[in-house]
């Protein structure tokens, strides 16, 4: 077996590993610990302790499942945007994408609760689906204004300030006992999923991710450059147009059910190229998921404990986590020439 | 249309937002022959370039490829017939030299893109011709500019174009490279059959690589024929509106402009001997004359540049008495000499009494162009 293949498959094998035992992690921990015996037992349907039951059931499963799910999301989203603005510090939360999301599903939450009226998860997902788009619209104005890479980042982070500004207003002058969720929410968490959220992410995290699969070849040939990618043979306006739709459903999926959650988008995909060593979109696609269902798996677990009965905003942690690997990426990148930004 | 062009422009108009830059571009090109693209900069050769290859849309007229119209032909096909070797910088990630070579199996591979044995058997053969098999687990963006050219160049190649276009690949290149890749690209064409539409800036080496040129300028098409036509003085001058320099078409080099103002220095000098001398005194800044030279030294070549004033005899001819003359008057108007002649036969050896005569009318004999400082 060639080298690269024999990294490949080693790496991977530690990344299951890894995302296995994060998910008994997940499953036993928390106020109540629950040993891995019973964790077994209550997973292959023996009811046995009735609490140990619900809290896994009801609780930690949907929760840790929404992690994952959205987890790997995130990451995804972020290296679709990575490979269309040919920058390595692109990514949902960062281009503002996440925040404008955030705005227009607190505009409909306020507007529900003072109706009293019940919002359903796909009416969550079609909001940030357009919070997303129109987010993604102001940069895609601004790309085609600045020269800089870095503007665009900054433009991003501009637009992110205003939409996260116009959230808090709405969500303080909201007068409703469910505020706190609400705030909890525009923070970023997974606390509170339900299995109908679980399904409902599921099913389009699912069928997005295919589809970015399935593009795996035209992306990998719009990493060389528009131009190239003509020349061999892509569609580029049509691939474009797909691509944003795709980067923006998945962060919408994740803002609508999570909030926004910063920093996975950018740090997930580049330290999965890393320990690859490569950037072949057939590989890094789907491991960028997998990777990016432990980053947050691992980051909603210390979440959940490190300061119990506490909780800590998600976006907190993987901002920790995150942020580190996006400076240490910027100052890898300091004289390197090929790097425009 | 009966022909055997496989490129084959018709009234053909360039340009961007509707807005035609260069219009009226009829360009024929047959497989195995390199047409080579000349004319100064932002004349728009980019974007013709751009709109054969279709990232452009033409504004007017047609394109015709292997005699079908490029817009009658899917992206796919098109991307069989035509590969790119462009200017834009790529930004790769961890791509090895190798990977980017294999992008030119893009139109071949299946819808997940997993290269065979037989692309992967086209990418090492490709990779073999331009000379950089041992690159080929070498990170493309820790190589040289010449190195990374021919990496584009392979990756071009194994696109198994019946066209190639490249713009400007020989800028930024050493002297080394460049050469390496004109070779490599005259090898595809001739042996291979490729057609090539190339823009270059080194009209040295588009003269001895292109079949034909093609000059655009303000607009349209200048000159397009063959480079005997194309590569001379007045042409060049033209096309580049060359008013600080010139242009010789005998050496395809370019010299400065000469300095203006009195001579005070006459050369005497013949066989190439002056060569040298002359381009110091130009970079000086110290009007010269020169002579007596031939019509056929390569000296004169030169000196017609950058001499004030040259005094010339027939080639052939031994120096007749006319001409000896001439230049005793001009010696008489200058303060020093200087003799580059190292060696003289019967056609020139008066110059060596042209040498006593200045001495004799007093002026200072120098020995380099060191000991004249024009300050």
């Amino acid at each position: 077996m060639k080298k690269e293949y024999q990294r490949y498959v080693i790496a991977v094998l530690l990344l299951i590993v890894v995302f296995f035992l994060l998910l008994f992690l997940n499953i036993g921990m928390g106020s109540v610990t629950i040993s891995a015996k019973q964790i077994l037992h209550i997973l292959m349907g023996y009811a046995a302790d009735d609490t140990a039951y619900n809290i896994i059931w009801k609780i930690r499963l949907p929760r840790v499942t929404a992690s994952i799910v959205l987890g790997g999301a995130l990451a995804l989203s972020g290296f679709l945007l990575q490979t269309f603005f040919h920058n390595p510090i692109a990514g949902p939360y960062i281009l503002g994408i996440s925040s404008g999301a955030k705005l227009i599903v607190a505009l409909l939450m306020v507007f529900a609760l003072n109706k009293s009226y019940v919002l359903n998860s796909g009416m969550l997902v079609i909001a940030a689906f357009a919070g997303s788009l129109i987010s993604m619209e102001f940069v895609l104005i601004m790309a085609g204004k600045v020269e800089k890479m870095s503007m665009l980042i900054v433009s991003g982070i501009m637009i992110g300030y205003i939409c996260s500004a116009i959230t808090d207003f709405v969500v303080t002058f909201a007068d409703d006992a469910n505020i706190v969720n609400l705030h909890n929410w525009s923070r970023g968490s997974f606390s509170g999923v339900s299995w109908d959220n679980v399904s409902v992410m599921s099913v389009i995290v699912l069928i997005t991710t295919t589809i970015t699969f399935l593009l795996a070849k035209p992306i990998g040939a719009y990493q060389m450059g528009e131009t190239y990618a003509q020349n061999m043979g892509v569609n580029i306006k049509r691939f474009r147009i797909l691509i944003i739709l795709c980067s923006s459903m998945l962060s919408a999926c994740v803002t609508a059910f999570a909030g926004p959650i910063s920093f996975v988008g950018i740090a997930v995909p580049h330290l999965i190229k890393r320990i690859l060593n490569t950037s072949k979109p057939i590989i890094i696609v789907p491991i960028s998921f997998l990777g990016g269902a432990i980053f947050c798996m691992g980051c909603d677990l210390i979440a959940r404990t490190a300061f119990s009965p506490t909780e800590l905003s998600i976006s907190s942690v993987t901002a920790i986590f995150g942020a580190p690997v996006v400076i240490w990426m910027m100052i890898r990148k300091v004289g390197d020439s090929s790097y425009g930004t | 249309m009966e022909h055997d062009y496989f490129l084959f422009t018709d009234h053909l108009a360039v340009g961007y937002q509707g807005k035609a830059l260069i219009e009226e571009l009829d360009i024929h090109i047959k497989k195995g022959e390199i047409l080579a693209m000349i004319g100064p900069n932002g004349a728009g050769k980019s974007t013709i370039l751009k709109t054969i290859t279709k990232y452009l849309k033409e504004i007017k007229g047609t394109i015709l490829m292997d005699s079908s119209d490029i817009n009658t032909m899917t992206n796919k096909e098109f991307s069989t017939k035509t590969s790119i070797v462009f200017t834009e910088k790529i930004k790769t990630e961890m791509m090895t030299c190798k990977d980017v070579v294999a992008t030119g199996r893009y139109p071949y591979t299946g819808r997940m893109g997993i290269l065979t044995r037989e692309d992967r058997s086209k990418v090492n053969q490709a990779m073999e011709l331009v000379h950089i098999t041992n690159l080929k687990d070498r990170d493309y963006t820790k190589i040289s500019d010449g190195q990374r050219q021919r990496v584009l160049l392979a990756r071009a190649i194994c696109q198994e174009p019946q066209l190639i276009v490249l713009d400007e690949p020989t800028s930024f290149l050493d002297i080394y490279y460049k050469l390496e890749l004109l070779e490599i690209i005259k090898k595809l064409a001739h042996k291979k059959k490729i057609a090539v539409f190339m823009s270059i800036h080194e009209l040295d080496l588009a003269q001895k690589v292109a079949d034909y040129v093609l000059c655009v300028k303000d607009g349209k098409v200048f000159r397009y024929g063959k480079p005997e036509d194309i590569f001379k003085e007045e042409v060049i001058q033209e096309l580049y509106h060359l008013n600080n320099g010139s242009y010789n078409a005998l050496f395809g080099s370019l010299e400065m402009n000469q300095t203006f103002g009195r001579p005070n220095v006459f050369v005497i000098a013949g066989g190439g001997s002056g060569i040298t001398t002359y381009r110091k005194l130009q970079q000086k800044g110290i009007p010269f004359i020169t002579g007596i030279l031939h019509k056929n030294d390569i000296d004169y070549q030169v000196a017609k540049h950058l001499a004030n004033a040259v005094i010339v005899e027939e080639s052939f001819e031994p120096i007749s008495d006319a001409v000896y003359e001439k230049a005793k008057v001009a010696i008489r108007k200058c303060d020093y000499i200087l003799n580059c002649l190292k060696q003289t036969g019967s056609m020139n050896e008066r110059n060596l009494e042209l040498l006593q005569t200045a001495e004799k009318a007093g002026l200072k004999k120098l020995h380099t162009t060191d000991e004249l400082d024009w300050s």
